[in-house]
C-alpha cells in the first residue's frame, strides 16, 4: 500500500468506521458498495484530500472513478499533483 | 386489483421493452419478470406462504424489484429495508415483523451475519453477491441467490390473495425510539400510486432516474408507478456523485427526476451545470421536505423546460398533497392540496373540522391510508381514529398546517419531536439510545439545528461522567457504526449541564 492509501485509509478509519468493519477493505474496494462513505462523508473526503494534498477536486472530477477505493483516489492525486 | 397487477399487463404489451437500467445493464420487463418468477418459485420451495413477511434489505438494483414481485405474487408481504441500517436495529425490526425470509447481499453481511441466531422464525436467507465477505457461513439458512430456477406452474403462486391482504410493511422512526411497521394492504398502494402517477400525468413513454434509496417509499413508487404504466426506471445506487447522476440522465434521456430537499441543494452546488444536456426532462418532483423559494427559482431557472411539482408525503399513506406547477408562482411555499381520490382537512385540538384560514392537524381520508401499524394496537389508535362512514379509519398525520383563504396547505410543525434530516425521519430518542450506549456519557440531548443542505442537522449535547474524555469524531463515529448515518449527529457539543423540567426531564427548549 503507498504512503497515499496508507493516509487516506487512517483518515477514513478514524472518522466513519468502527471495529472489525475497519480492517476488511481493500484498495480495491468501493466505499460506496460497502457503506463505509456515504454523501455527506464524500464531502468530508473531498475537503480532506484538499486540505491535505493541497489540490483543488472540480466539479466535474467528483466522480467514483477518482475517488471510489484508495486505489482510485491514489492514482487521481498523482495525475493532480503531476499536473 | 392487485398491485403487481398493471406490471403484468405491462409485461404483456411489450415484454422486449426495457423496464430497468442498472449501470450498464438493461433488463427488460420480461427479464424483470424472470427474476421474479426465479425468486417466487425459490421462496415458494422454501415454504413461503400468503401473509409471510419477507425482508428485503439490499441496494437499489434489479434484485430488488425481483424481489418486491416474487413477494406480491406469492401473496407474501415484502419489507423493504434500509441498506443503511445497522445490526441492532436490523434485528429489531425482523424480529418485530416475525419475518420468515431476509433477502440481501454480501457487502452488507456486516449488519446481517452476527443476528441470525435468535431469529427462530426467520428460515431463508437469499444472499446476492460472491459471499465473499462471509465465507462459507455456517448457518444453513444462509444460501446463494437463486437464479436460473425453473419457475414454478403458473397459477399456483397467485393463491388467494385479494386487495384487502397486506402487500408491504415498511419501517417508519417513531419517537419511542423504536421502529413501527407501516401494514399496507394491495388496496392502499394501488390507490396512492394511480393517484400520484394521475396528478403528475405519468406516461409509458418516461424514463425516470430514481435515485432515493427503494426502501424509501418514494423510490420504491418510483418503481410502483413506472412499472404500472409500461415506463422505465433508471436506478442509481446513490446520490453521493451528482454529477454522474447528471451523466447518467443526459446519456439515458430521462424525463421525470423525483429528488428530495437534499438532493436538489447538491446539484445546485455544482458549478456549470448548464453543461449537461437534460433537454428531455419534462418534469422534477420534490418531496421528504419543502424546497426554498432560492431553490425553486434556481430549478426553474436551470430546468426552464421541467414542470416542478412540490409534495408532501407521510409513510402512513405515501402521499397526501402536491402543488399544482401553476401554482408554484402564486403560492411557492404551499405544499398544495388534496389529491384524486383523497379528501384532507385540518382539525383542532378537540377535533373539530377547521375553516379555511386557520392552522391545526391534517386529517386524510382515502383507501390509501394504511391499515395500521404492526402489532402495535396503541400507536395505531392514535393515528387512525373513526371517520364519517361508520367503519371507516382516518389518518392524523401529527403534523401542523394552516390553510391560506382558498384552502391550499402550507406546513407548520411536527407535534412530535422527529428531525427530518436529509430527507428521512429521525427519532431524537433513537440517537439518544445510542449516545447512552457510549462508555462514559451521562446525560444527551439530540435535537435538530437548521443546515443548508440537509434540512435539519442532527446535534448532540452531552454531558460526561467525571474523568471521562471523549472527542467530537469519536461520538460521530460511535453513531455512524450504530446507526443509519444521516441519524448520526453532524454536531456534538460537550456541556456541564442540561437544562432540566421541574420533574427533572432534560428540557429541550432552548437548545438548538
Amino acid at each position: 500500500m503507498t504512503d497515499t492509501q496508507t493516509k487516506v485509509r487512517e483518515f477514513i478509519q478514524d472518522n466513519f468506521i468502527m471495529g472489525a468493519r475497519a480492517a476488511e477493505f481493500g484498495p480495491a474496494d468501493s466505499f460506496l458498495d460497502l457503506h463505509l462513505i456515504d454523501s455527506t462523508g464524500f464531502l468530508e473526503l473531498i475537503t480532506y484530500l484538499e486540505e491535505t494534498f493541497g489540490i483543488t477536486v472540480k466539479d466535474e472530477e467528483m466522480l467514483p472513478e477518482n475517488l471510489d477505493s484508495l486505489q482510485a483516489i491514489d492514482a487521481y492525486l498523482a495525475r493532480k499533483l503531476a499536473a | 386489483m392487485l398491485l403487481h397487477h398493471d406490471f403484468e399487463a405491462s409485461l404483456r404489451r411489450h415484454p422486449s421493452k426495457v423496464a430497468l437500467v442498472c449501470g450498464s445493464t438493461r433488463h427488460t420487463y420480461a427479464e424483470v419478470d424472470l427474476r421474479a418468477r426465479e425468486m417466487a418459485s425459490a421462496l415458494q420451495r422454501r415454504g413461503v406462504q400468503r401473509g409471510d413477511r419477507v425482508a428485503l434489505f439490499l441496494d437499489n438494483g434489479i434484485e430488488f424489484v425481483a424481489g418486491v414481485y416474487a413477494a406480491l405474487r406469492l401473496g407474501a408481504v415484502f419489507m423493504p429495508i434500509n441498506p443503511l441500517t445497522k445490526s441492532d436495529k436490523l434485528a429489531y425490526m425482523l424480529a418485530d415483523a416475525r419475518a420468515s425470509v431476509l433477502l440481501t447481499s454480501d457487502v452488507l453481511s456486516p449488519a446481517w451475519s452476527a443476528i441470525l441466531d435468535p431469529l427462530g422464525g426467520l428460515h431463508t436467507v437469499f444472499v446476492t453477491g460472491a459471499l465473499r465477505t462471509t465465507p462459507a457461513s455456517p448457518d444453513p439458512r444462509v444460501l446463494a441467490w437463486p437464479e436460473r430456477v425453473a419457475a414454478g406452474p403458473e397459477g399456483s403462486v397467485v393463491g388467494d390473495t385479494i386487495d384487502q391482504d397486506l402487500a408491504s410493511i415498511i419501517y417508519t422512526s417513531g419517537s419511542t425510539g423504536f421502529p413501527k411497521g407501516v401494514m399496507l394492504t394491495h388496496l392502499n398502494m394501488v390507490s396512492a400510486a394511480c393517484s400520484v402517477s394521475s396528478y403528475l400525468g405519468l406516461r409509458e413513454s418516461d424514463v425516470v432516474m430514481c435515485a432515493l434509496p427503494l426502501a424509501f417509499d418514494y423510490g420504491l413508487y418510483q418503481v410502483l408507478m413506472a412499472f404500472s404504466l409500461g415506463a422505465s426506471v433508471v436506478l442509481e445506487r446513490s446520490f453521493s456523485f451528482p454529477v454522474k447522476v447528471l451523466e447518467v440522465m443526459v446519456h439515458e434521456r430521462v424525463t421525470v427526476f423525483p429528488g428530495v430537499p437534499t438532493m436538489f441543494s447538491m446539484l445546485m452546488a455544482l458549478d456549470n451545470l448548464a453543461r449537461f444536456d437534460l433537454g428531455s426532462l419534462r418534469m422534477i418532483t420534490n418531496t421528504a421536505a419543502a424546497l426554498s423559494d432560492m431553490h425553486i427559482r434556481q430549478l426553474r431557472d436551470l430546468f426552464p423546460q421541467a414542470t416542478l411539482y412540490s409534495m408532501y408525503g407521510l409513510t402512513e399513506c405515501q402521499r397526501v398533497t402536491y402543488l399544482p406547477p401553476d401554482q408554484l408562482d402564486i403560492r411557492p411555499t404551499s405544499v398544495g392540496r388534496g389529491m384524486p381520490n383523497e379528501e384532507v382537512w385540518l382539525v383542532d385540538d378537540d377535533g373539530k373540522r377547521l375553516p379555511h384560514g386557520d392552522t391545526g392537524e391534517l386529517v386524510v381520508r382515502g383507501s390509501h391510508v394504511m391499515r395500521g401499524y404492526w402489532e402495535k394496537p396503541e400507536e395505531t389508535a392514535k393515528r387512525l381514529r373513526p371517520g364519517p362512514i361508520a367503519g371507516e379509519m382516518l389518518l392524523y398525520s401529527g403534523d401542523l398546517f394552516r390553510t391560506d383563504s382558498e384552502g391550499w396547505l402550507y406546513f407548520v410543525s411536527r407535534r412530535d419531536d422527529i428531525i427530518k434530516s436529509r430527507g428521512e425521519k429521525v427519532s431524537p430518542r433513537e440517537v439518544e439510545n445510542a449516545l447512552h450506549s457510549m462508555e462514559g456519557v451521562y446525560e444527551v440531548a439530540v435535537v435538530g439545528v437548521p443546515d443548508e443542505v440537509l434540512g435539519q442537522a442532527i446535534k448532540a449535547y452531552v454531558t460526561l461522567k467525571p474523568g471521562a474524555r471523549l472527542t467530537e469524531r469519536e461520538v460521530i463515529r460511535h453513531c455512524l457504526a450504530r446507526l443509519e448515518s444521516f441519524m448520526a449527529p453532524k454536531f456534538v457539543e460537550f456541556v456541564d449541564t442540561l437544562p432540566k423540567t421541574d420533574t427533572g426531564k432534560i428540557k429541550k427548549t432552548g437548545l438548538g
